[in-house]
């Protein structure tokens, strides 16, 4: 018998992905249409409510466009097909195709989340040098911290008047927090014999900061960033969605408007992936500032 | 006028809750001449690393002055470095990238040819050749020390402070890294200031121990001139007849000043802080 946690994760993995569309596929299965027991009238108005269509035998079948309870796996692979065939198609002003859509949300939330960046390193490294002014700040920032960014939107719609920078703007309030108390608190519990051979070896501030202060704080900080980009990835989506901006949030949505649940579904997988994609750019970056102490 | 010179130094830190100010050492003298390796021996908590910081520019002092060849010492400088008791390596600066900080930061003037050889020298002589590229992560403690060594021999400082260099370091690489900076001191005869808890150890490197009594408000009690001629070495030292005997008064006023009752029994701390040490020789 194999020792414990020996053996490859990827056939399990593989095992529990095949479970899970194959018990979705059989629960969404729908039995093909049965005519014994149905009067002529009761299959003209089947047929006129557009339930059922004629088949070029003659026969009924259920009509494939108009869908009943949850499409299953293969109605969501077609779905993808078609919308992946047509990715950088654009339809109309409001039907661009899906790879615009995620290129789209991906510019939003870089945008809005390496603006929060900078500002959260820049203030949180000053708040975490100086005592007094990162006591007289943190109130504010434990109030405004657990605030939903969403929560932020209607007052942002109204000052800023434009729902495209509102969108980027709901992610920089979703980032700002995290990254800011992190950084400071980071930078405020730097070990404080880093601090002395700085100044025992007069380097300039500058020297000062970008060798030895954002080295130092570096894996608190990617702590931070890593909560910010956590929190601006979940706020990114229901912002497009509520502010009506092209994105794969407001993909979702407007599939739900056309009650294509197959489309929401793909629009749901197309978020995952867009995360997983950011997650793993984001984790290359980390890998490269951190240390091991 | 000597090199070095803490004059009439005290330190006193703010009480509990406002309720008055804690003496932690009072009027401590002393004067170390150029190239002198002097040692303070003492207690845990009888302020030794205040003192050493004080030197070294990273506390303030709250009575009387530190001099150095001359001019009085106000804030860290590079002509005062400190080797650390935890080493305060950067974790992410190679073995190579830390001393060079602290090269570049010396000789801005260098060309980086120049900065590579100097630093390379030092590794050298602490025996870390081929560890250049490794992190502090990947080394042991007492290869982690000899980094800190070899950076604060490698900026040439006026006087070198060495906090409790080796405590953190097993007790057979401490001997052996001891050895070594014998060697190194006897090429370089840098002033050295150290403190430490190793008896064996101050007599090792020093010329002169100070012993210092318990705090609070302790104070600098005998100052011991270590009589043994250089160069020493651990096998050899233990031979010299002074050597136990040295030993022995070191433990011995340890011991005695173990207990606070001891030390006001010796006829109250105020009138005995304006006493001179007594200078013991053997």
């Amino acid at each position: 018998m194999k020792a414990n946690g020996s053996g490859s994760p990827w056939i399990i993995s593989v095992f529990i992905l095949v479970v899970f569309l194959g018990g979705w596929h059989l629960l969404t299965l729908r039995s093909p249409f049965d005519v014994n027991g149905k009067t002529e009238t009761q299959l003209q108005m089947l047929e006129f409510n557009g339930d059922i269509v004629r088949t070029s035998e003659g026969s009924y079948a259920w009509n494939p466009e108009k869908m009943k309870g949850v499409p299953g796996p293969l109605a969501v692979v077609e779905k993808a097909r078609v919308e992946l065939s047509e990715a950088f198609v654009i339809k109309g002003t409001n039907d661009h195709g899906i790879g615009y859509l995620v290129l789209y949300t991906v510019l939003r939330f870089a945008g809005g989340f390496l603006t929060a960046s900078v500002v959260a390193v820049i203030v949180g490294v000053f708040l975490g040098l100086n005592r007094v002014l990162f006591r007289a700040f943190n109130p504010f920032i434990q109030v405004l911290k657990p605030i939903s960014p969403l929560a932020w939107m209607p007052l942002l719609l109204y000052t800023v008047k434009d729902p495209k920078w509102t969108a980027v703007l709901v992610v920089f309030m979703a980032a700002v927090w995290p990254t800011l108390a992190t950084t400071a608190f980071g930078v405020s519990s730097l070990k404080k014999e880093y601090l002395h051979v700085a100044a025992i070896l007069q380097l300039s501030w500058f020297k000062r900061l970008y060798r030895v202060i954002l080295p130092g704080a570096a894996p608190t900080i990617v702590n931070g960033l890593r909560i910010a980009f956590g929190s601006a990835l979940v706020a990114v989506v229901p912002a497009e969605m509520l502010l009506g901006e092209l994105g794969v949030g407001y993909l979702s949505w407007i599939e739900w408007n056309n009650l294509d649940i197959a489309g929401v579904i793909f629009a749901i997988l197309v978020v995952g992936v867009v995360g997983v994609i950011l997650d793993s750019g984001f984790n290359k970056l980390a890998g490269l500032v951190t240390y091991q102490e | 006028m000597s090199f070095l010179l803490v004059d009439h130094v005290s330190k006193f830190f703010p009480g509990h809750a406002g309720g008055g100010e804690v003496c932690i050492f009072k009027d401590v003298t002393l004067q170390v001449d150029k190239g002198e390796f002097v040692t303070v021996i003492g207690h845990s908590g009888c302020g030794k690393s205040t003192l050493l910081n004080i030197i070294a520019g990273l506390e303030t002092l709250s009575e009387g002055a530190v001099i150095l060849s001359g001019r009085e010492v106000s804030g860290p400088g590079l002509d005062r470095m400190v080797v650390f008791q935890n080493f305060a390596l950067m974790p992410w600066m190679t073995v190579f990238e830390n001393i060079a900080l602290a090269v570049r930061s010396a000789y801005p003037d260098w060309e980086q040819a120049q900065v590579v050889a100097h630093v390379h020298k030092y590794i050298g002589l602490v025996g870390l050749k081929g560890a250049e590229d490794k992190r502090p992560i990947a080394l042991s403690g007492g290869m982690k020390q000899r980094v800190g060594l070899a950076r604060a021999f490698s900026i040439e400082p006026k006087v070198l402070l060495l906090d409790e260099p080796f405590a953190q370091i097993d007790a057979l690489t401490r001997g052996v890294i001891q050895e070594e900076l014998v060697q190194m001191w006897n090429t370089t005869r840098n002033t050295v200031f150290m403190v430490t808890h190793d008896v064996d150890e101050a007599i090792l490197l020093s010329d002169r121990i100070m012993l210092m009594t318990n705090g609070p408000a302790s104070r600098v009690a005998e100052i011991v001139d270590v009589t043994i001629p250089r160069p020493r070495s651990r096998d050899s030292i233990i031979e010299h007849p002074h050597y136990y005997k040295i030993r022995n008064h070191v433990i011995h006023f340890l011991v005695r000043h173990a207990s606070h009752g001891v030390a006001s029994a010796e006829g109250g701390q105020e009138e005995s802080s304006k006493v001179a040490p007594l200078v013991v020789r053997f």
